[in-house]
């Protein structure tokens, strides 16, 4: 599946603000399909940094790393899956997006474009 | 963290904190040192503003022969360490900055932080003063100044 059919499943669900193809190492956008006034530079950044961190706090623990993460807000939540191929998937949602078809979602994009 | 213009310390040791840069150094478009962060010899930093200014007039050269707009940035990144060197516009002039970074860090991180680096800096300049003769007599006590400042000699 190419990166802009995986982003085009997942920002078609209500709610969602953007998603983005995020390089892990350096934490800049490889695809992006985001709403206007979402800064995918910064949401790249900070997620690259957010999915290194955590595995290096599974790593600790003695734990595979993770296969999803989730950032929940009081106004928005954003979800992370990270790839073999040093590609990350992120989603921006807000608060009243439907979590549970969102996870699929992200998931599944992971899955067959990673 | 040293800076010849006090106004600079804050913006930049906010940047410094949030980029986990290893080495900053911020010039003018000519080379001449504002801030430095991280460089213990002066020696170093003369060379780094020196090449950084040298690096970025190549490539903006490099631009117009190419017809296009002006390249703000360039990065080399390399297995340990990576430099950024951006040139901005700030009410006192164009500026330059060279960011060397390390694996705790990455490159969209160092690009978010230095592109707030740059608006705090617009917003805490100060009127410019109005300029002052200078004097041979006074140029080489402001020189030495200056140099203290940058490497506390």
């Amino acid at each position: 599946m190419s990166l802009d059919l995986a982003l085009g499943d997942i920002t078609r669900i209500p709610g969602v603000h953007g998603a983005l193809v995020v390089s892990r190492e350096d934490g800049l956008v490889v695809a992006d399909a985001l709403m206007e006034g979402v800064d995918g530079a910064a949401v790249a950044a900070l997620a690259a940094s957010l999915a290194g961190r955590m595995r290096g706090v599974t790593a600790v623990l003695g734990q595979p790393e993770p296969v999803l993460l989730m950032l929940g807000g009081t106004e928005g939540i954003l979800l992370l899956a990270p790839g073999q191929s040093g590609l990350l998937l992120v989603a921006v949602a807000g608060a009243e997006v439907n979590l549970a078809e969102l996870r699929l979602s992200v998931l599944a994009a992971a899955g067959t474009t990673f | 963290m040293r800076a010849i213009e006090r106004w600079v310390e804050v913006p930049l040791q906010t940047f410094l904190s949030e980029s986990a840069a290893r080495v900053t150094l911020l010039m003018t478009s000519s080379g001449q040192v504002v801030a430095q962060h991280g460089f213990t010899r002066s020696l170093d930093v003369m060379s780094a503003a020196a090449l950084g200014a040298g690096i970025l007039a190549s490539t903006a050269e490099l631009s117009r022969v190419m017809g296009t707009r002006p390249l703000d940035a360039v990065v080399h990144q390399g297995s340990a360490v990576g430099v950024y060197l951006a040139g901005f516009d700030t009410p006192r002039g164009r500026w330059l900055g060279l960011v060397v970074f390390g694996p705790e860090t990455s490159l969209g991180l160092v690009q978010m932080f230095f592109a707030r680096l740059v608006g705090d800096l617009e917003r805490a300049t100060p009127a410019e003063e109005p300029p002052r003769q200078v004097l041979a007599e006074d140029f080489e006590d402001e020189l030495n100044a200056s140099l203290r400042t940058l490497f506390g000699r």
